[in-house]
């Protein structure tokens, strides 16, 4: 047996400002010069980082009471709609969405300069936001409507909430057709004139613990640098895929669903993000401490840029229609180059997320656990791993049996007449 | 012909009508970019011109002879460092490394000598990092 560590072990040390905390880049060489055996029982804690868009992102948040009461029945921040249906002051602020002004992609492409990710990141930089809301009124809510200005000290509670973040590993991205693509991947010139690609690759979480052998759901991390929790799996966390020898996976796999206080975060950590075409969105900066428990935990940390792959997808046919298209894998020591070889043809490589933002981000969370200042924590339960068996559903296409009537907002004009 | 021109003019030139003198008389498809009038009805405006050559000539020189001074255009890219978040889009956009990537570092920086303002950068930028300037004197 192996040398082992527990939390425990691992939080005393960082108590007494004794713990060995290296970044996932640092531990590579480490692990070089020292061997695993060695590196394993030096290093106690390696950090990671990504800092990238993240759709699928928002905040919720409680406005307190106007006087008189009311029961929000649509709210608008700056403009942009937040979800208000649930209690009378509750929304949640969604990364993604654009004022109803938006001219979207009337005059193609639009330019979307404003969403719901810039008045989050508003927000949390303390500038004043407009806050318009609407009602109907009820014995107990009376009032109709209200209009004023706040700003993120005027709110009793505000705390992200991400439903999926972090995606470990993603496809990269290209044009197999002869007219540009606005996408999420960015833009796309025709005929494979570029290769977007995500993810920070050796820095990133999920891809230094493949198989969630220390991330899970409880897990203390950096978020919009603040500190923030894993809450549960990601939507579309699908961890049985085709796997490479090392465990990580090849394709789009697990993802995280993390939470934490919007007011203690840094706007320059959560950045609202204009993609032409596309629409609006944020970029946020996550963080996660692997505890080195064990020499393969090492192992999976000391994962290299040239020992993880990703599917080349067209977004001009294949992912739009799902069709299937091969293009091979492209490694990220190579999509980092600047230039990787698709069908022998030598394609520059585009990247959305920031690389020099997740080396910071790996950075601060080794110095905020090394003086003390940030204790890692043991999951309450694990994430679904790569031996479960999760089915990646598609919404399918149904229509009612006769005389069966739903409730429907279009009238089911679809499909019924 | 098409090109984008800044005019500069005084208090008594802004009252002449030559927007419609250049419609009108010299044929001239004129789209305006940018105006600052200030209100002493002094100020400039940047348009562009299109039409053809001859015309061209002869509104300008209609212009000239009003007094009112025409300049080329010249417009430059400004990188705003504070707006960046370093993801590097815009280098593989850039044709000339005006903007590039520094391979180690992943680190992006912006040299504006090399710019030719194309404007491929412009539109790919997430943060809206990357602007374009026209570059205007004072207005006289
Ligand atoms: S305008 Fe063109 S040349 Fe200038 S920095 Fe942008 S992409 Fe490069
Ligand atoms: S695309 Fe914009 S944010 Fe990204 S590196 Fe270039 S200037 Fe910075």
């Amino acid at each position: 047996m192996s040398y082992q560590k527990s939390y425990e072990e691992i939080n005393e040390k960082i108590r007494k400002g004794e713990a060995v905390v290296v970044t996932a880049e640092e531990v590579i060489d480490i692990v070089e010069e020292k061997g695993y055996a060695q590196a394993a029982r030096e290093i106690d804690v390696v950090t990671t980082g990504t800092f990238g868009p993240m759709c699928s992102s928002g905040a919720f948040i409680n406005f307190g009471h106007a006087n008189p009461r009311i029961k929000m029945k649509k709210v608008w921040l700056n403009g942009v709609e937040a979800y208000t249906g649930m209690a009378a002051v509750d929304a949640y602020l969604g990364a993604g969405q654009l004022p109803e002004s938006d001219p979207e992609n009337k005059v193609y492409p639009g330019r979307f300069t404003y969403g719901g990710g810039h008045v989050i990141q508003d927000l949390v930089a303390g500038k004043e936001v407009r806050l318009e809301a609407i009602a109907y009124g009820t014995d107990c809510y009376p009032n109709r409507a209200l209009e004023t200005i706040i700003t993120l000290d005027d709110v009793n509670e505000a705390f992200m909430f991400n439903p999926r973040n972090a995606y470990q590993n993603y496809n990269c991205a290209v044009n197999l057709g002869d007219r540009p693509l606005y996408t999420y991947m960015g833009i796309l010139r025709p005929k494979l004139g570029n290769a977007a690609y995500s993810t920070s690759g050796q820095l990133s979480p999920l891809l230094n613990d493949p198989h969630y052998k220390t991330i899970g759901i409880g897990t203390r991390i950096f978020l919009g640098g603040g500190i923030g929790y894993v809450s549960w799996n990601g939507t579309q966390h699908h961890p049985n895929v085709l796997r490479g020898e090392n465990g990580v996976p090849k394709t789009p796999a697990g993802t995280l669903s993390v939470i934490g206080d919007l007011k203690q975060m840094d706007p320059n950590w959560l950045v609202g993000l204009s993609y032409v075409g596309y629409g609006a969105t944020m970029a946020i900066g996550i963080g996660i401490p692997i505890p080195i428990l064990d020499e393969e935990i090492l192992h999976y940390t000391a994962v290299k840029d040239e020992d993880i792959f990703c599917p080349i997808v067209d977004f001009f046919e294949g992912y739009p229609y799902k069709k299937d298209i091969d293009l091979g894998f492209a490694n990220f020591k190579e999509l980092k180059s600047g230039k990787i070889t698709i069908n022998g043809k030598q394609v520059v490589t585009t990247p959305q997320s920031s690389y020099p933002r997740a080396r910071k981000i790996a950075a601060t969370l080794k110095e905020w656990i090394t003086a003390g200042k940030f204790e890692i924590s043991q999951p309450v339960q694990m994430l679904p791993g790569a031996d479960s068996n999760i089915d990646f559903k598609s919404i399918p296409d149904r229509h009612p049996a006769n005389g069966i009537i739903f409730n429907s907002r279009m009238g089911g004009n679809k499909y019924e007449k | 012909m098409k090109n984008r021109i800044v005019l500069y003019f005084s208090a008594t030139q802004s009252e002449q009508p030559i927007i419609y003198q250049l419609v009108k008389e010299y044929d001239l498809v004129v789209n305006i970019l940018k105006a600052n009038i200030n209100p002493q009805k002094e100020g400039l405006m940047v348009m562009e011109l299109t039409g053809e050559k001859d015309n061209y000539d002869s509104g300008i020189e209609y212009l000239s002879s009003l007094g009112i001074a025409c300049e080329p255009l010249s417009e430059t890219v400004m990188w705003n460092e504070a707006l960046c978040i370093q993801c590097g889009a815009c280098a593989s956009f850039c044709p000339t490394e005006a903007l590039a990537m520094e391979r180690e570092s992943m680190e992006v920086s912006f040299d504006n000598s090399k710019c030719v303002v194309c404007g491929m950068c412009l539109e790919c930028c997430p943060t809206r990092a990357i602007t374009l300037h026209f570059d205007i004197k004072e207005a006289v």
